[in-house]
């Protein structure tokens, strides 16, 4: 056994115990980050809080929430709006996180393609950021059904319908999942066990893992450049805090998080209590009837785009029916994010502004986002379903034209 | 010490064996928590009175939790394999829910509309427009007199099932 030595203090003790000194060096503050990185690198922060306030929020909204078809309804609409002091309030803090929280991993997300974070040496923080960003979806459908208004039943239906297109055993798979013939019951007590327990801890192990792939490869910067972390460091240490391209994350780095984070708490604390509405739709005000469809199914703001995608293929192919072409659609899209360091060819890691083609390609699946996320949410009928075939057909194309693009830019290079 | 490390290596291999049965039987377990409940599905059976039915107006009832549209048909609509013929009138019985992702297609006048994805579907139940892949599907029926049993295979639905599977 280690020798113990008598504390003179709290801190002593622990850290003869835990070796708190060496771990608060290794996380905090000897945990190097460029100088060179701008505001759109504090959107982990900005998620890490979001995600607090999701935890800390559904913790008090499931004190009063009764996941039973004959009550969910009423405990969320009545009892946690109406009854329990301040239900409103986690209640909206809920849904708005819920629904912001997507806005800043696009942003982050976006961020690491813009700036080539994703390749060489960084592939694993890329691939445990899609992760997160699967099982956050995840989590945000199985809270969705929570209530059991219309919307949530109706989203529900579709999503459980989708595993359908699975062959063979799609339509068996589809009972078994919802564990009745229809969204009923059992689809509820399923779905609030994964959203207020199994995905939860998941979401949180593989946050961990984002956290530690960082560790070796380090962060990225806005010019992409290599640092050599262990020559900066020495510097910043030996004193020489100018000349160093490098700054520790706390106290130093993290004060600039705290200054953007807290203009975006401003932001979502006005969206809170201001505008709570956007993340509320008022269809799901009624309650589920699983007898009567509203006239238009929409998921929200944040699914649009793969939703666009999925029914943007309404016609047949030869012998291949629509729905298929559709679920096989949906289903490149939300893999082939997966895969991105692997189809970008360019061996540099630089900037989309230095990268001529890549940075054309950026903007215009930035645009093609958007189109197929206004789109998604408007009737599928006349101009309507051709527009959303052709944004989803570009969406395609434009990860088969990736590989070629990349590798154009590096050739013209002279790489 | 080879002797040592063969020993070891049985003792590895065993527990691996016992390890992969205890993991294959929990898998069985844990599916099969998630498979529909037995009161689920002995959910029974729906009768439906045909007599009162207008025709052009397709009646909704439920059955396990999902909507069955039951049209009588009007002369002028197309007669088609589907059919099940009680006496003079025709009927189209079909589970209410479109065949691309589950929602409830209204009734317009001679089509069932679904709303959410733009699918349509005549009064035989065949899809003419959009996404849906198939028509609508047909629940296992009975009929007995002029009443309709929902979640029995009587020789009316065995008929009608054998022409659909060929179509």
């Amino acid at each position: 056994m280690a020798k113990f030595e008598k504390a003179n203090s709290v801190g002593e003790w622990l850290d003869q115990r835990l070796n708190t000194t060496a771990l608060t060096k290794v996380l905090m503050t000897e945990y190097w980050i460029p100088k060179d990185i701008n505001f759109l690198w504090a959107m982990g922060v900005l998620l890490a809080v979001t995600f607090k306030i999701l935890v800390i929020s559904g913790l008090f909204l499931m004190m009063y929430y009764k996941p039973d078809v004959n009550l969910a309804f009423d405990s969320v609409n009545y009892t946690i709006m109406q009854e329990v002091a301040y239900g409103w309030l986690f209640r909206h803090m809920h849904g708005v996180a819920a629904s912001v929280v997507f806005l800043i991993i696009y942003i982050h997300m976006f961020t690491g393609i813009y700036y080539g974070s994703y390749k060489q040496g960084r592939e694993m923080i890329w691939i445990s950021g899609m992760l997160l960003f699967m099982t956050f979806s995840a989590a945000g459908f199985s809270g969705y059904m929570l209530p059991w208004g219309q919307m949530s039943y109706w989203a529900a239906m579709v999503i459980t319908n989708l595993f359908g297109g699975v062959p063979v055993i799609g339509d068996a798979l589809v009972v078994w999942i919802r564990g009745d013939f229809n969204v009923a019951d059992a689809t509820l007590t399923r779905f609030f066990m994964l959203h207020v327990f199994l995905l939860p801890i998941v979401i949180m192990g593989i946050i961990g893992l984002h956290f530690y792939t960082l560790r070796i490869p380090h962060v990225n910067n806005q010019e992409g450049a290599d640092i050599d972390y262990d020559a900066e460091a020495e510097k910043y240490l030996s004193g020489n805090k100018k000349e160093s391209k490098v700054i520790p994350f706390w106290p130093v780095f993290i004060s600039k998080d705290f200054a953007i984070l807290g203009i975006f708490l401003i932001f979502y604390f006005y969206l809170v209590f201001f505008h709570y509405n956007f993340a509320m739709d008022p269809v799901n005000f009624d309650p589920a009837d699983n007898m009567v469809t509203p006239a238009h199914i929409y998921p929200e703001w944040y699914f649009l785009w793969s939703y666009e995608v999925l029914r943007g293929f309404f016609f047949d192919v030869g012998p291949i029916k629509a729905f298929d072409i559709g679920l096989a659609a949906f289903g490149f899209a939300n893999v082939i994010f997966l895969v991105l360091p692997w189809l970008d060819r360019d061996p540099a890691i630089l900037p989309a502004h230095k990268r001529p083609g890549f940075r054309v390609w950026f903007w215009i699946l930035m645009v093609d986002l958007i189109v197929l996320t206004v789109y998604g949410k408007l009737p599928p009928t006349g101009i309507n379903a051709w527009v959303g075939f052709a944004s989803a057909t570009l969406f395609i194309l434009l990860f088969v034209a990736l590989p070629f693009i990349t590798k154009l830019d590096a050739k013209k290079r002279g790489a | 010490m080879s002797n040592e490390t063969n020993r070891r290596d049985f003792l590895g291999y065993t527990f691996a064996a016992v390890a992969a049965v205890g993991g294959a039987a929990s898998l069985v377990g844990m599916k099969q928590a998630w498979d529909p409940l037995p009161s689920v599905l002995a959910s029974g059976f729906t009768n439906v009175e045909l007599s009162g039915i207008k025709a052009g107006e397709p009646l909704t009832v439920m059955w396990r939790g999902k909507p069955i549209f039951v049209l009588k048909k009007t002369a002028e609509m197309e007669s088609s394999d589907r059919d099940l013929i009680v006496g003079e009138d025709r009927y189209t019985i079909a589970i209410g829910l479109c065949t691309h992702l589950g929602c409830i297609p209204a009734w317009k006048k001679t089509q069932w509309k679904c709303a959410c994805h733009g699918g349509e579907f005549n009064a035989s139940g065949k899809q003419i427009f959009g996404p849906p892949p198939r028509p609508l599907d047909l629940p296992p029926f009975a009929v007995k007199g002029s009443q309709l049993v929902l979640g029995e295979e009587g020789p009316e639905y065995k008929k009608i099932a054998g022409a659909m599977a060929t179509a």
